[in-house]
This record gives C-alpha cells, structure tokens and sequence, in this order.
C-alpha cells in the first residue's frame, strides 16, 4: 500500500477521480458477478465429478458383465465368431452426436448415444448356434458403449471446466487483490493531492489577503502622516510667515575634491 | 456276428478311443478345477490329468484362449492319429466328421473374399479339423465367380454346393443363410451314409445325427425371429430328417415367438425339458446336456463306429467346459463357474 508505487500514472485531476470513481464500481460489480460465475462453475464441477465417479463404478460393472458375456458366446459358438461378426458389419449401428451445453457462459460438449436400428448387420450371426448369445453380447456390449461415451462427455466437461473455473478464479483474484486496491490506492492518491492543493490555495489566499491588508494598512499610516502633516503645516502657517526660509545654495566650489587634479 | 469282422478292421482304432474317452475329465476333477483360484492352478490340477504338460511351453502368462487353443490341439492330434489309422469305411466316416468344420472354414474364406481380406491372414483362423489340401487355393481366387468355378468344385464340399447354390447365390446370399444351407446338405449326406452303416454304428448315428438337426432346426427358428429370412428360406435351411421332421419342421419354419416354438419342441417327448430354466439353464446348456448323454449313451454298446463321434464332441465339449471355467476364474466370476456340462 506505499503510495506511489501500487496507483496508476495519472494526474491528480477532478476528472480522473471521476474516471477512478467509474472505474472502481466497475471493478466491484465485475467481481462480484465473477465470483457468482465461479461460485456456478464449481457447483456444477462437483456435480460432474461426483457423476463421474459413479459413471466408473458403474463402467466397472458394465465391462465385467460384458466381457462375461463375451465369455458365453465363445462357449456357445467357437472362436472365429469375433471374425465373422466384423466381416458383416457394414455399417455403424452405434453411433455419436456431439452437441454444446451452456453452462455459466462455458460451452461444454456433450456426447450422445444414438442406434440406427435398421443397421444390424449381424443379426444373422450364429445362426445355427448360439445366435442368441450372440444378440445378447451385442446389447451388452452396446450398454458398456453408452456408459463410456457418458464417461468420456463427463470427462470432457470435467476438463473443460477446470480450465474455465481457474482462469475464472484468477480473474476475481486479480479484481480482488491487485486492481480494486489500485484504484482504491489512486482514489486516494487523487484525494490527497486535491486537499493539498486545496490547502495550498486555501493557504495563497490567505496570504495574499494578508498582503492586501498589510498594504492597505500601510497606505493608510501614510494617508494619516500625510494628514498630520498637512496639518502641522497648515498650523504653522496659522501663527505666522513661514519661519522655512530656502537656505542660501552653498558655494561648489567651496570644497576640495580629491578627484579633481586640476 | 459283425463283432468278427469289425475288429479285424477296426478293432484298434476303437481300443484308442476308447482309451480316450476313459481320458476325458470326470465330475471329481471338475469340481477340483472349480475350486482354483488363478489359471496357473487350473493349469496345475489339468497336469494331473490326461492333459500332462500341455501347458508346459508356453511362454510368458497364461490367457482362456492359449488354455482353449492348446487343448484344441491335443484333440487334434489324437484325431489325426486315429485318421491315419483307419480303413474305409471308418476313413470316410471319419472325413465326413471333419467336413462340419471345413463348411466353417469355407465360409470364413468366403467371407474373406467377399471383404477382399488378406485370405493368408484368414488361413490361421481355419479350423485345423477342417483342413484339406485345397484350402489354401481358396485364398487364389479373387472374386466370388472364381472361386466357385475353380476352386470350390475340387474340394469335398462340392456336392453340397452344387446342389443348393449357385455362384450368383454366393454374391449377394448373407454368408450365413450359405453356411447353414451347406450344413443342411451336409447333414442329409452324413444321415444318408450312415444309415448304410452295419448296425449298430446306423442306429446310434442316427440318433445322434437326428438330435443334431432337431438342435439346428429349433436354433434356426429361435434367431430367424425378426429378421428378414422367410418361412421358405427357414424350410431350405432345416435338414429333412429328426425327430421334428416334417411337421415340427414345418411349424418351427412358420413360428415367430419363443412360445410357439416351445409348444413344438414339447411335442416331442424327449426335448421336453428343453424350455424348462428354473435351474439357471438356458436352452444351449439343455442341448449341450442332451448331446453328452447321447454321447455317453454311444459308448455303451460295442463295433460301433459312432464311437469315434462320440467322443470327438465329448472332447469338444470338454475343451468348451475348460474354457468356460478358465473364463470364470480369469474375470473372477465364481458364481457362473458351474455352468459347465459333465456326463463322465
């Protein structure tokens, strides 16, 4: 808080003040809106994690019955069905749109499961055994495929948000402790200065009335002497001719100079 | 009487698999296997078995598919040796075991092709049971034309092509419908060539391969429910014998939700529990059950060769049971881990 060094660079003028003024309550209403901003992201952030939480526990058990049921399906059929299954697939049944949520100003992408269901292209696989298995894997499969992309749109967002409640929480820092104090410092500054030259003003003022009475006094003391005298004068001439007689102008030549050599 | 004659020819062969099958793993070792913690215990209890050191060069950890793949394998091998054994007609009973998994393998090439794959790459995907000489030329056709024109009629599936497809039907044909269109005819000449057979292997067969129908018949019209194969196409793709043919068939072809083809299925005495899933079975568990007790049943009678099938899909079965246990300790899910099929 040393003066000088935490103000902005201006002129301690009136209409700064009005400027830092503006700017001051700009300041505060910014923060106060950002930390509200804040305040949302961090509720919604630790919505997210906690979903995100349970999204891989949930995972967890999704994969394992999943797997399990993959286990089956070599039980039911014989290994080269992994194969046979790809080579029919043609087109994706499964698929994944991405869409944008706002959340707070942040736009967060969300990632959504949809079925083409007219797209199954091995149904007929394991037609003669085990097709059922099959058929079953497939929905199991598809459930853990739902629960990843559920966990990968949370993920996103989770990453997503971090960046934005950081860099939103350095800027209500920064408005906290650096530029409300600055301009408060400034305020100030202006104040100080202002009052200074007030008082220096004040303090002209008060001297220049001081000279002006000082002179206004001495003309007077002389307007009186002069009065006096007048008077005297006139009193003097009252009792009688003048007793001033002009003295006889003195001879020049009467004193010796040194100067003169000749 | 046939006893005579039969070991003279085959009376080996049928010592070996019955050797086998005395191999396969009984009730007690399954339930040893169950109580493993980690696959490096499974593969521990599965040492003391039949099994020995199957597991023993394999580097680095153990998965379900390296376990499964290797024990494939060992089946494999017992298979080609009794192969190499046989005389007609136990070799040609033999081949037609094996042109089940040369229809997969066929199809997997097709497939293949179709996708314009690296079929090199599809050649290790290939069922080693389903192997024959001019698999490989498979992978020299490019396009669908040529490979039925070249390529298909050399091997032994021809006649199953020829007789119900055409090469515009492998273009545009869902390789699946092709698949179980093979298998089908594939089927209806195994039937045929066993009822040739000198009893008992016919009856046995026949039973077997009969229960191996009705099983495609039923699954057929369980995952045909709303996709677009018709009721004709259902009926091309149904063998033509079974104890569900022709009526059950007929109605299991025009059938669109699980109760009708249960009211189907229960007419026929023996599948009658297939539906029943009260005690946590579904209805692939109740097929494979009923497929061990045939096959268990198969080894009771003597000069058969359904012996031989028998235990290929015991074997099979018990690979799929190691797997499935594997797969339970593997992702840590005890409760399902006595989902397994035994017999023995």
């Amino acid at each position: 808080m040393s003066g000088a060094a935490n103000r902005e660079a201006v002129f301690p003028t009136r209409m700064t003040l009005t400027l830092m003024k503006g700017k001051l309550k700009g300041a505060t209403t910014g923060h106060s809106l950002l930390k509200r901003k804040s305040e949302a992201l961090t509720g919604r952030f630790r919505d997210i994690t906690r979903r995100i939480d349970e999204a891989k526990r949930k995972m967890g058990r999704v994969m394992q019955v999943a797997a399990f049921s993959l286990a089956e399906v070599t039980y039911a059929t014989g290994d080269s069905i992994g194969y046979q299954v790809q080579e029919s697939v043609k087109n994706a049944r499964f698929r994944v749109r991405a869409k944008q949520e706002n959340v707070s100003g942040v736009y967060l992408p969300q990632f959504e499961a949809y079925y083409i269901e007219e797209n199954n292209d091995f149904k007929l696989t394991g037609l003669g055994r085990g097709g059922q298995q099959v058929q079953k894997a497939k929905e199991v499969y598809s459930k853990a495929v739902e629960t990843l992309i559920e966990l990968a749109s949370l993920q996103t967002a989770f990453v997503i948000l971090d960046e934005v409640i950081k860099v939103t929480n350095r800027r209500v820092n920064a408005i906290e402790h650096v530029i409300i104090p600055r301009t408060e410092n400034t305020i100030k500054y202006i104040n100080n200065e202002l009052d200074e030259l007030e008082r220096e003003e004040f303090y002209r003022l008060k001297k220049v009335q001081d000279k002006k009475q000082r002179d206004a006094a001495a003309r007077e003391a002389e307007l009186a002497a002069e009065l006096a005298a007048k008077q005297a004068l006139d009193a003097e001439h009252l009792q009688g001719p003048s007793a001033l007689t002009e003295a006889a102008p003195e001879d020049l030549t009467a004193d010796k100079d040194d100067d003169i050599i000749f | 009487m046939e006893g005579v004659f039969f070991n003279g020819n085959n009376g080996y062969i049928e010592g070996i698999v019955r050797g086998y099958r005395s191999a396969l793993l009984t009730s007690a070792i399954y339930s040893n296997l169950t109580q493993c913690d980690t696959l490096e215990d499974l593969k521990l209890q599965l040492s003391a078995t039949d099994y020995g050191n199957f597991l023993a060069n394999v580097p680095g950890s153990l998965s379900t598919s390296i376990i499964a793949e290797k024990a494939t394998q060992k089946l494999i091998d017992e298979f080609r040796y009794i192969r190499a054994q046989a005389v007609q007609p136990l070799s040609k009973f033999m081949d037609f075991i094996t042109y089940a998994y040369m229809i997969d393998n066929v199809a997997l090439l097709i497939t293949g092709t179709l996708h314009e794959r690296d079929t090199h790459e599809l050649l290790e995907r290939c069922h080693p049971l389903g192997w024959f000489e001019s698999l490989p030329a498979l992978c020299v056709a490019t396009n669908v034309e040529e490979l039925y024109n070249t390529v298909l009629i050399d091997t032994p599936l021809a006649p199953y092509f020829k007789d119900c497809l055409s090469a515009a039907d492998l273009d545009d044909l869902n390789i699946e419908i092709i698949r179980n269109t093979l298998y089908r005819a594939y089927l209806e000449d195994f039937y045929a060539f066993c009822k040739n057979l000198s009893p008992p292997s016919n009856e046995i067969m026949a039973a077997l391969l009969e229960f191996e129908a009705d099983r495609r018949v039923i699954n057929i019209s369980l995952n045909s429910f709303g996709t677009e194969i018709s009721r004709d196409e259902r009926l091309q793709l149904s063998p033509k014998f079974g104890k569900l043919y022709s009526s059950g068939t007929e109605a299991l072809a025009s059938a669109d939700d699980i109760e009708q083809v249960r009211i189907t299925v229960e007419s026929v005495g023996a599948y009658k529990g297939f539906f029943d899933t009260s005690n946590n079975k579904s209805l692939e568990d109740h097929f494979y059950l009923r497929e061990m007790e045939l096959c268990r049943n198969a080894f009771t009678q003597q000069f058969t060769y359904s012996a031989i099938w028998a235990w290929v899909k015991a074997k099979e079965q018990e690979i799929r049971n190691i797997t499935w246990i594997a797969e339970c300790i593997a992702q840590n899910q005890k409760e399902r881990i006595q989902n397994y099929i035994s017999v023995f």
